[in-house]
C-alpha cells in the first residue's frame, strides 16, 4: 500500500513549537497525520494546540506515546545533532525538513548512523505524503510540509530532490484521476540520509507501486546511480525529470547539492543515463505525468 | 563563499602549512616597498599575482592590453609598474568570462626555486558522503585533463570524518607523491595541515596547484604551497563570523548581493526573459523551460517557501534592474504559500514599478481561483498561463514575436 509510512504511522515533531513546526503539525494534524508528540527540551509538560503532548527528550516522547517516526523542524545550528537523538533513541524514521545544515554537520551524522536500524531521510527536503482515502486525500501521513490536498491514494511512487517539481508531479497524476502509493522528497543536499536508489528498491519491492517517477537534478551522480540499477533490476516503469540543463557551471542554484562541479554531475549526463537505462524521459515538467502514463 | 589566494595562504599557514614569503597591497607605493623587503630578505626573484577569485591570471590579458596578471620580476622598481598597470584594471582570464574582474589587490610574494610541481585538493566526495584527498605529480596544469587522459596519476584518499586524515595516511599520500627522506615527514606534516584547514574552516574545496618541491637559498629542498584556492561552504559561515568577515562583495554580483539582503536566491545569466518562481528545483526547471521553447531566461530566482508581498516586490524590483529583461515569466505552485498572496504581491508591484514589459504568470496550487481573480480584476495587462509549459511559450511568444 506504501513505503516508509502509513496512515497509522505515529510521529512525533522535533522543534514542534518553532513557528514553522508549528505550523506544519497543525497541517499534518488537519489532513489527518497521527502526530502524537512534539520534542523540545525544557518545555516538556506542555501541550501543543490541546491535543499534542511535549517532551523534553525524544525517548521519553517514544516510550509514552509509541511514535516511531520523527519530522526534524529544528533549526540548522542543531539539526544533525536533532537527528542523532532520533536515531540514538532508536526511532524507525527521521524525516529532516531544515535547509542550512553544514555539509560537514551532515558528514558527522552520516558516519555515525551506518549499521544503525534508523532510517533518515533529508536533510533540505519536504517530507514524505502516505496519501489517505479521505476527502483530498485526508487521513494520510504527511511529515513535512508539502500540502496534503494535491495528493490521491494510489499507486505511483514518487522521488525527488526538489519540493516544488514534486507537487507539480504529483498534482499531474491527481489530476488525471492516478493516485499515488507514497511521495518521497529526498532533498537538495549533497549529504542526505537516503537517495533516489534506496527509495526506487522499497517502491519495486512494494506490491502496490505500480509505476516510479524519479525527479532529479544537477550535481552529484545519485541519479545515474539509480538508473544503471534501474536497467537491471526494476520490475516496474519509470519515468523521470532532471532540472538544471540550463544552469551555468560552478554556481550553487539554491540546492546546496545542484551544483556542476569539475563538469562533473550535468543535467546531460543524467537524462543520457535515464535514456540509456530505458527510463522515459519528461522534456519539460508538464510531462512528466505523460511519460510515465505513456509507460504503463 | 570564495576566498582570495592571500587569505587561503593566510589561513594554511596558521595550520602549519609552508608558504611563500609575501603580502597583500592595494597601491603600487605598497608593491614596491614590499617588494624591496623581500629582495633584502634574499629573495632572488619575486612574483606579482591580481588576487581575483578566478583562475587563469596567468594566462589573462588586461582590457588595457597588458598581458599576464601574475608577472615574474628581478627588481622593485618593474614590480612597482606592474602594480601600476595592474590595480584598479580589468583582468580578463578563460575563468572570468569576457566581462573580466577588476584587480584591487596584488599579492606580492617570494617566487621559489621550483624543483617540481604537485597537485593537492581536498573535497566532499559526494559518493561516499565523505571527505577526500586527492593528490597527483601532475601539478601546475588543468587537473581536470590529467583526471581525462592520465587518471591514474590521480591518488584518492578517503577520510573517515571520526578519525580525521590519520598520519599513516597522510605518509601514504606523500610517498605516492614521490617525497622521500626528509620530504616525507614535511610531506605527511603539510598534508595534515592541508587537511585541517579544510575540516576546521569548513570548506567546500581546498587546492594546492602547485603544490612545490622548492630549492631554498641555502640549497635544501622544501615543501612549499604556492598558489590555494580556497571556498568556504556557505551553510557553514555562520560558525566562522572571522571567514565570513573576508568576504569581497567587490567580486560578486551587485543584483545577486542586494537579492540575498532580502532572502531571495538571485543568480544572473545573460538571457532576457527573467522569472520569479518558488522553490529551487521548480526555478531550474522554468529557466529550463523557457530554453526549450526557444527562449533565453536571464536569471534564477527562488523565492522560497513563504514569499510576502515585500519580497515580491523586492523580486521585482531587483529582476528590472537587469537591462536585458523584455519579459518576465512568474511560476509559483502555491503549496503552503497562498496564490493569492502571490497574485496581490505581483500586482502591488507592478503598479509600484510601473512594469511595461510583458509579464506571464502561471499560478497553481493553494487558493488558486481567488488567485487569478485578483490579476484578472487588477486592470493590469497580465498574460495567464495554464501549465509551466503554456506560460513559457508564452512569455516567449511575447518577446520573441518572430
Amino acid at each position: 500500500m506504501s513505503i516508509l509510512v502509513t496512515p497509522q504511522t505515529r510521529v512525533l515533531v522535533q522543534g514542534i513549537t518553532g513557528a514553522f513546526g508549528a505550523r506544519h503539525t497543525q497541517l499534518s494534524l488537519a489532513y489527518g497525520s497521527q502526530v502524537v508528540a512534539g520534542v523540545t527540551p525544557g518545555k516538556g509538560g506542555q501541550v501543543f494546540d490541546g491535543k499534542v503532548p511535549i517532551f523534553d527528550t525524544v525517548a521519553e516522547a517514544m516510550k509514552r506515546t509509541g511514535a516511531t517516526a520523527s519530522a526534524v523542524f529544528v533549526p540548522p545550528a542543531f539539526a544533525a545533532d536533532a537527528i542523532l537523538e532520533g536515531v540514538d533513541a532508536g526511532l524507525d524514521l527521521v524525516v529532516c525538513i531544515t535547509e542550512g545544515i553544514p555539509v560537514n554537520d551532515m558528514v558527522k551524522v552520516k558516519r555515525a548512523i551506518a549499521g544503525r536500524k534508523t532510517r533518515l531521510i533529508g536533510p533540505n527536503c519536504p517530507g514524505i505524503v502516505t496519501p489517505g482515502t479521505g476527502k483530498d486525500s485526508h487521513g494520510g501521513c504527511r511529515i513535512g510540509i508539502a500540502p496534503g490536498y494535491i495528493h490521491k491514494q494510489g499507486h505511483i511512487g514518487v522521488v525527488s530532490r526538489s519540493g516544488t517539481l514534486t507537487y507539480e508531479a504529483v498534482w499531474q497524476l491527481t489530476c488525471r484521476g492516478i493516485g499515488q502509493s507514497t511521495c518521497v522528497g529526498i532533498g537538495g543536499d549533497p549529504v542526505n540520509g537516503t537517495s533516489h536508489l534506496d527509495v526506487i528498491k522499497l517502491f519495486n519491492d512494494d506490491p502496490d507501486t505500480h509505476g516510479i517517477i524519479m525527479i532529479g537534478e544537477i550535481g552529484g551522480a545519485a541519479e545515474e546511480e539509480a538508473a544503471e540499477w534501474v536497467q537491471q533490476h526494476c520490475k516496474k516503469p519509470v519515468a523521470g525529470f532532471i532540472a538544471g540543463a540550463t544552469a551555468p557551471p560552478g554556481r550553487r542554484m539554491g540546492h546546496a547539492g545542484a551544483i556542476v562541479s569539475g563538469g562533473k554531475g550535468t543535467a546531460a549526463a543524467k537524462i543520457a543515463a535515464f535514456k540509456a537505462a530505458g527510463i522515459a524521459v519528461a522534456t519539460t515538467p508538464s510531462d512528466m505525468a505523460e511519460a510515465l502514463l505513456r509507460r504503463m | 563563499m570564495n576566498l582570495q589566494e592571500f587569505q587561503a595562504k593566510q589561513l594554511l599557514r596558521q595550520y602549519g602549512v609552508a608558504i611563500p614569503e609575501g603580502e597583500v597591497c592595494g597601491n603600487p607605493a605598497d608593491a614596491r616597498r614590499i617588494a624591496e623587503g623581500l629582495f633584502a630578505a634574499g629573495a632572488k626573484i619575486v612574483a606579482v599575482k591580481s588576487q581575483i577569485h578566478a583562475g587563469g591570471r596567468g594566462k589573462g590579458t588586461f582590457k588595457s592590453g597588458f598581458q599576464g596578471g601574475v608577472k615574474i620580476r628581478k627588481t622593485a622598481a618593474e614590480v612597482y609598474a606592474d602594480a601600476e598597470a595592474m590595480l584598479g584594471n580589468v583582468l580578463v582570464t578563460k575563468q572570468t568570462g569576457p566581462e573580466g574582474r577588476t584587480v584591487r589587490k596584488l599579492l606580492i610574494t617570494v617566487a621559489p626555486n621550483i624543483q617540481k610541481e604537485l597537485y593537492l585538493a581536498v573535497l566532499l566526495d559526494r559518493a561516499t558522503s565523505r571527505p577526500v584527498m586527492m593528490a597527483s605529480t601532475e601539478g601546475g596544469v588543468d587537473i581536470e585533463e590529467v583526471a581525462a587522459k592520465t587518471p591514474e596519476k590521480i591518488i584518492k584518499e578517503t577520510i573517515d570524518p571520526a578519525l580525521g586524515l590519520m598520519p599513516y595516511q597522510a605518509r601514504k599520500v606523500a610517498a605516492a607523491l614521490g617525497l622521500r627522506g626528509d620530504l616525507l615527514g614535511q610531506g605527511a606534516k603539510l598534508l595534515a595541515g592541508v587537511y585541517r584547514t579544510w575540516w576546521e574552516c569548513d570548506a567546500s574545496l581546498l587546492e594546492i596547484n602547485p603544490l612545490c618541491v622548492i630549492l631554498t637559498n641555502e640549497n635544501k629542498t622544501a615543501l612549499q604551497a604556492v598558489d590555494a584556492k580556497l571556498v568556504l561552504e556557505d551553510n557553514a559561515l555562520y560558525r566562522h563570523p572571522d571567514l565570513q568577515a573576508m568576504r569581497d562583495l567587490g567580486e560578486e554580483a551587485p543584483l545577486e548581493i542586494e537579492a540575498s539582503k532580502h532572502s531571495l536566491n538571485y543568480i544572473k545569466l545573460d538571457g532576457n526573459i527573467a522569472c520569479l518562481v518558488n522553490g529551487a528545483g521548480l526555478a531550474m526547471a522554468t529557466m529550463d523551460i523557457i530554453q526549450h521553447f526557444g527562449g533565453r531566461p536571464a536569471n534564477f530566482l527562488d523565492v522560497g517557501g513563504g514569499a510576502s508581498q515585500e519580497q515580491v516586490a523586492a523580486a521585482f524590483k531587483i529582476i528590472l534592474q537587469d537591462p536585458n529583461v523584455k519579459g518576465i515569466l512568474v511560476n509559483i505552485f502555491g503549496g503552503i504559500m497562498d496564490c493569492n498572496v502571490i497574485a496581490t504581491g505581483i500586482v502591488a508591484a507592478v503598479k509600484e514599478t510601473g512594469l511595461k514589459l510583458p509579464l506571464v504568470v502561471r499560478l497553481e496550487g493553494n487558493n488558486v481561483t481567488a488567485g487569478k481573480t485578483t490579476l484578472a480584476q487588477s486592470g493590469l495587462t497580465i498574460i495567464g498561463g495554464d501549465s509551466m509549459a503554456d506560460a513559457a511559450q508564452k512569455v516567449v511568444k511575447a518577446v520573441c514575436p518572430a
